[in-house]
């Protein structure tokens, strides 16, 4: 079984989840007796290409074209298949991000694999290859046979830990062919907050709800995530009410997040908002009211009032350091 | 400006999810349907730019008969017609191949749908059916606008969003905020009664997954709670018992 992992970063470094993803499939490799080739598709530096060797990639193919310095769908998915057409890749390996929600259903479809996303474990392979995934948003979990003889899979956030394992990766420049075609979505232009921990790849999140009565108490949330480097989220009615943007509302509906520490401050629990912590591994609730559904889904919990509470947390959490 | 917008049927997002049949089958027994939420969304959108510019809208559910109620009330919502391909939509490739067979004779200008379905949450449909195609395919979509021979989408990414362009025809993958929902009207439900819905019969489709079974998470242990009074002792668990500091 060949293995090829897609890696991603941004600004020369490769990011925590791809660091996940390549752990996943040396481990999945090793106990098929195979190894594992990084593909890169960017502007990078040697260094943090070379030591995806650390987790296991013994090759690096990098994809070093100014057509493709930003992350775009289309074309990222043609360069993925046709690394894993070159590759003979028997099983492609995506961490979860934005652009790979995007392409991988479209890479599959040109490799002809079978595609399993939400990944949560590692391959059963005593029989067929069978793989876990989390369903009903994070309330149920399938078991998945994959029957095809190409497969792709994309491994959740914190599913399996980074592992350090080998050596240097060697570095090999690839230049696929691009089609235009693969550009008729033009990129015109990026909102990105800067210089804040992203959401999906921190491990410890602080979130508020609409118990913080309006915009203007926000400090208490973002003050608590800087103490714990943490990044923040809110609940829906808060980015709809546009307290926060929308990009930092968890749930159902919004960023499904699986850090090692939730804490939620001056939100209610309701089902929609679980659906999306409900993956997180240790869950904090400061809530005002003891019959919070929240409470139910939670490790840690007090009852009181945010505004009273969570400034002793902030000097708490300063002291920690 | 002819539109198909493609729903999903699911249960209900405050449904209590159980399994019967040696934990081989999704339990139905008491569970509300409704229509995809972020379907809805790409519905709605689709209903207001209908609207704005003219053209139709076609809502397209892979389904067996109990899903009628719930392509009935996309009619009520502003969808022209409707078709319903008579089968059980076992997977995102069975899913995406019918969508495709189907807009392949039709040639709509947009095809929308929800981000993702929230029974699989494999957001894999639009992609599928843009690559089938031979279509862009744009997700998660936030914001859609037509401006001349164009679409202009915002697309949520990590920490923001980016603006792309594109021209026609495209599949795009769509969530809030792009629209908000609409509750459908008397007038609106009672003339989805007669609005046609066409049934057609599945392509057929090489299947490459298999569910096997379903398991349900290990129920929660009881929240330790920890005096408001000392909250600075709630770091002290995480850090010495739960570890996560
Ligand atoms: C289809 C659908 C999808 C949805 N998707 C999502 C989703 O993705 N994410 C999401 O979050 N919601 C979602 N919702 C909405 C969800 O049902 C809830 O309405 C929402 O999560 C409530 O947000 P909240 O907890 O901030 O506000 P509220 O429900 O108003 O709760 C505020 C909480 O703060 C507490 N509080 C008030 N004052 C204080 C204080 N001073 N100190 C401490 N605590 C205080 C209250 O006791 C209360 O528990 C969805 C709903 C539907 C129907
Ligand atoms: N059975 C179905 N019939 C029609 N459209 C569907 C069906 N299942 C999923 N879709 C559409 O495809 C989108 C993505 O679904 P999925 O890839 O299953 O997460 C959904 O939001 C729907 O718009």
């Amino acid at each position: 079984m060949s293995v090829l992992v897609f890696a991603e970063g941004s600004e020369g470094e490769i990011k925590k989840s791809s660091h996940e993803a390549i752990s996943y499939a040396a481990e999945v490799a090793k106990r098929n007796n195979s190894t594992v080739t990084a593909v890169v598709i960017g502007a990078y530096p040697a260094a943090p290409l070379e030591s995806l060797g650390k987790y296991g990639a013994t090759k690096v193919l990098h994809v070093n074209n100014d057509k493709l310095n930003q992350p775009l769908v289309l074309p990222y998915a043609s360069v993925v298949a046709e690394a894993a057409k070159k590759e003979n890749a028997d099983l492609v390996v995506l961490p979860k991000s934005s652009v790979v929600d995007a392409m991988v259903s479209r890479l599959a479809a040109k490799l002809g694999a079978g595609l399993v996303t939400n990944v949560i474990d590692l391959p059963d392979t005593s029989s067929g290859f069978k793989v876990k995934r989390s369903i009903f948003t994070g309330k149920a979990f399938a078991s998945v046979e994959i029957t095809s003889p190409v497969k792709v899979i994309t491994v959740a956030k914190n599913a399996y830990p980074v592992t350090e394992t080998g050596g240097n990766a060697s570095v090999e420049s690839f230049s696929p062919s691009i089609s235009d075609d693969d550009f008729k979505v033009a990129l015109k232009s990026v909102e990105k907050a800067t210089g804040d921990v992203l959401l999906t790849e921190a491990d410890i999140v602080v979130s508020g709800g609409r118990g913080l009565k309006g915009p203007e108490n926000w400090h208490l949330v973002t003050d608590l995530a800087k103490a714990l480097g943490a990044a923040t989220g809110c609940s829906k009615p808060v980015s709809d009410l546009d307290w926060r943007p929308h990009h930092e509302h968890v749930g159902q509906t919004g960023v499904k997040v699986s850090p090692n520490l939730y804490i939620a401050l001056g939100i209610s629990g309701a089902i929609q908002h679980l659906a999306g912590v409900n993956s997180s591994k240790v869950i904090v609730v400061v809530n005002k009211d003891p019959e919070a559904p929240f409470f139910k889904a939670a490790d840690y919990g007090i009852v009181g009032d945010v505004f009273e509470v969570v400034p002793k947390l902030i000097e708490a959490a300063k002291a920690l350091k | 400006m002819k539109i198909l917008v493609c729903i999903s049927h699911v249960p209900d997002t405050t449904s209590k999810i159980t399994f019967t049949d040696n934990n081989t089958k999704f339990n139905s027994a008491g569970v509300q349907y409704i229509i995809g939420p972020y379907d809805e969304y790409a519905l709605s959108r689709a209903v207001e730019i209908k609207e704005e510019k003219g053209g139709t809208v076609t809502v397209l559910n892979v389904g067996e008969a109990d899903t009628e109620p719930t392509i009935r009330k996309a009619l009520a919502i502003g969808a022209d017609d409707a078709i319903r391909v008579n089968a059980f939509p076992k997977d995102a490739f069975f899913v995406a191949k019918q969508i495709a067979a189907i807009a392949q004779s039709e040639k709509y200008d947009m095809i929308l749908m929800g981000r993702e379905s929230i029974d699989y949450n494999s957001g894999l449909v639009h992609g599928l059916v843009g690559e089938y195609l031979g279509i862009p395919s744009i997700s998660p979509v936030m914001k859609l606008d037509i401006e001349g021979d164009k679409a202009v989408m915002a697309r949520e990414i990590e920490g923001g969003k980016e603006y792309v362009e594109t021209t026609f025809p495209f599949v795009a993958g769509c969530q809030e905020p792009i629209a908000e929902w609409k509750i459908p009207n008397m007038r609106g439900i009672m003339s989805a009664r007669t609005k046609p819905l066409k049934v057609v019969e599945p392509v057929a489709v090489e299947e490459n997954t298999k569910y096997l079974s379903y398991e349900l998470p290990a129920p929660k242990g009881a929240c330790k709670m920890v005096d408001a009074s000392n909250p600075a002792q709630l770091f002290d668990l995480l850090k010495n018992e739960a570890k996560v500091l």
